[in-house]
């Protein structure tokens, strides 16, 4: 006779089983899906395996320019991890209606995100066999003073925070039964302060270096939340509708334009402080103003970010302007309001902000830096990656939302009402 | 599970293996695995006299068969009632950039690619913005008309933010005031990289590589031990001379005598005398508080 925690024990491994079959199937747009984004992933495992042969020589820094694409994204995929906070809120604290339903892809993104983050730190070291020396109590774990170790902590903490929201939601609407509000409402409030400790730490590990006059002023933090607020929902406003397409999953419009109103405000106050930093730096005039130039205007004849960072500029201005307008309404100019919003919030936080932080040098010298292809190869690996898991969540998480992936349906023949979607 | 999908199953699956072992490929054309024992290595400050000694025994070995020559290896503590400082003078510096090469031919930098710990700037007269500085001048001679020259290296600043920031503790100051890196134990961040505002600090991108023959075979673990790919270095005031009572190899080469090094503690020392009696002296970008032991003065 089974006792009740073996069936329980049970119960839960064949709900992991047929999470895990499910992944797999789907019709022939899932598999080339999938099988691109695969193929993308191991070519970014083969870019990185020579990395870690040859040493990040193979990228493009420097002694000069000792950080680059790689924690760029890291900085970019922080925020968009940190902004699940911001369907988590409404739907939490106000009760919002059209939210309620869909607050769990915005969280489910914030795991593939963060996996993300740890996949590009990962890629950034130098010695990554060493990375055991990084846990606490087998190896030196400097905290609290080095804000690195305080952002091991607050990312791990955010996924498994994140992990157990969802996981402990997905397998209660699987069994069929109501969650059990202590075992997930409190985490849910301490995920939304931790939302912001994520991205907030992720600052500091630069505002803290007295040293990069252009990083060591204290509207970094605040820039970072507003980038990050307008960018991850509307990277979930594009994926929500993605899902709607391909699954049937009842989207409103209403709840798009929901989100929509949180991309609006935030992009205000994101334009509005990157005037006050943009002002602050120029107007002044002090010495500490030359890597403000060389990022806008160009140094000594050297050029590399002005481009992108007047595309930023751009695409952020273009982007602010569509959303105060009505004509982002409709969706389809809320899409193109999307994509401008990401890629002009990733090219400011990641060329714009981590890179001119090192030119000129401590010692005034000029050295640009470009990503190499290997370099290029490793991220596009590592977003194949993100996309992948997040996929694969979505895949799991939404039949079983739609009562399709049930336990009462276990065991019919691969519950074929589920494989179909 | 019938025929046609068994078949199926398999084919997907070696395509798989084989597109993963193809990615894992240049795993193999590895030139440095981390053996298990280097892999396990303990932090330095942890190892018993014991287990250090059976590391520097490891460490001999290994540098004897890259570069056939039998090294010296030893853990030089840091002595009682001893602080180090340097002063540069800045009226004699001339810009000959030998301290530079002294220091590589010293501490086992990389040639190739080259590292260096020194940069001696060239600076307009009349200007301490190192903005002006130029880091490249080639000239036939020096000094040249017009400029001064002021040489950087790692400041050992008594308060420094290279170790605030590690987040493994792999870089650390000791009590004669040197700023120290375990590069067995530093992951490769470069945390400590970006925080120095004196550009002290050199990572090694690559496999460094140093002909046989200009191999220095006497090393100290802290000090000038070859350093592997993927850890950071920097100027540690060659402790495996100044610990052994020696100069460092920049103030023995510089035929203008315009380095000075010695023990702050010991009152009749010539840095003592040096900060007692010159009238001005500069610590280097002394309002980010770091409070340099690296200190420029003038013959005024």
């Amino acid at each position: 006779m089974m006792t009740r925690i073996q069936r329980a024990m049970r119960n839960y491994f064949v709900f992991l089983g047929r999470c895990g079959r499910i992944a797999f199937e789907g019709d022939w747009r899932y598999y080339a899906w999938m099988g691109g984004l695969t193929i993308f992933c191991l070519l970014g495992l083969h870019a990185w395996c020579r990395q870690f042969a040859q040493g990040l020589i193979l990228t493009g820094m420097s002694d000069e320019v000792s950080w680059g694409v790689y924690i760029a994204n890291f900085t970019f995929l922080v925020g968009v991890a940190a902004a699940a906070v911001m369907m988590v809120i409404p739907v939490y604290i106000y009760d919002n209606e059209e939210l309620h339903d869909l607050v769990i892809f915005g969280e489910l993104l914030a795991v593939a995100a963060i996996l993300m983050c740890l996949a590009f730190v990962t890629v950034d070291l130098g010695r990554p066999d060493r990375f055991w020396h990084l846990i606490p109590g087998i190896g030196q774990f400097n905290f609290p003073k080095s804000m690195l170790s305080w952002d091991v902590i607050v990312l791990n903490g955010y996924l498994l925070l994140n992990v157990h929201i969802c996981g402990y939601l997905l397998y209660s609407r699987y069994r069929g039964v109501k969650p059990a509000k202590w075992f997930y409402i409190p985490f849910v409030f301490v995920a939304i302060v931790w939302a912001v400790s994520i991205h907030t730490v992720t600052a500091f590990l630069y505002v803290g270096l007295g040293g990069r006059p252009f990083w060591n002023s204290a509207i970094v933090g605040p820039r970072f939340l507003a980038s990050a607020f307008t960018a991850g929902p509307a990277l979930i406003i594009l994926a929500l509708q993605i899902i709607r397409r391909v699954t049937q999953y009842s989207i409103s419009d209403k709840a798009l334009l929901t989100l929509r109103s949180i991309v609006q405000v935030s992009m205000l106050i994101n334009v509005f402080l990157l005037a006050n930093e943009v002002f602050k730096e120029f107007y002044s005039g002090n010495l500490h103003v030359v890597s403000s130039k060389y990022l806008y205007i160009g140094l000594h004849g050297h050029h590399g970010l002005v481009p992108w960072i007047w595309t930023a500029i751009a695409f952020n201005l273009t982007a602010m302007l569509l959303l105060v307008l009505p004509v982002s309404r409709s969706l389809k100019w809320l899409n193109v309001t999307c994509v401008l919003c990401i890629v002009g919030i990733w090219i400011e936080k990641g060329m714009g902000l981590v890179i001119p932080g090192f030119i000129p040098t401590p010692l005034g010298e000029m050295m640009e830096y470009t990503p190499s292809f290997n370099e290029t190869l490793v991220c596009f690996g590592i977003w194949a990656f993100g996309l992948l898991c997040y996929t694969v969540f979505l895949r799991m998480s939404v039949p079983i939302l739609q009562g399709r992936l049930v336990q009462a349906n276990e065991g019919q023949a691969g519950s074929a009402a589920a494989r179909k979607h | 599970m019938s025929r046609r999908s068994f078949l199926r199953t398999s084919a997907v699956l070696t395509t798989g293996l084989a597109a993963l072992a193809a990615s894992l490929k240049p795993l193999m054309e590895m030139n440095d695995f981390p053996t298990a024992e280097r892999f396990m290595q303990k932090y330095y400050k942890e190892l018993t006299p014991a287990e250090m000694e059976k590391v520097l025994q490891r460490i001999t070995d290994e540098v004897e068969k890259q570069y056939g020559i039998r090294p010296h290896v030893r853990d030089l503590k840091p002595m009682d009632g001893v602080e180090f400082v340097y002063c540069l003078n800045l009226t004699r510096c001339i810009g000959c950039r030998k301290c530079v090469h002294a220091c590589v031919a010293e501490n086992n930098q990389s040639r190739n690619p080259e590292i260096q710990y020194i940069r001696v700037l060239r600076l307009p007269h009349g200007s301490l913005d190192i903005e002006k500085a130029e880091h490249f001048y080639n000239t036939d001679s020096v000094p040249e008309k017009g400029y001064f020259y002021m040489p950087v290296q790692c400041q050992q600043c008594k308060n420094p933010p290279c170790v605030k920031v590690c987040p493994v503790h792999a870089t650390w100051q000791e009590t004669d005031g040197i700023t120290v890196i375990d590069y067995d134990w530093c992951i490769g961040c470069r945390y400590c990289e970006a925080a120095c505002p004196y550009w002290a600090r050199r990572f090694n991108f690559t496999k460094p590589s140093i002909p046989q023959e200009r191999l220095n075979p006497d090393m100290a673990y802290l000090g000038n031990r070859p350093r592997r790919q993927g850890v950071m270095e920097k100027c540690h005031f060659c402790i495996q001379r100044t610990r052994a009572g020696r100069y460092p190899a920049c103030l023995e080469v510089c035929p203008a005598g315009a380095r000075k090094f010695g023990n702050i503690l010991d009152p009749n020392s010539e840095v003592s005398y040096i900060l007692k009696n010159k009238r001005v002296f500069i610590q280097l970008k002394e309002e980010m508080g770091t409070a340099p032991r690296f200190f420029y003065y003038f013959d005024v």
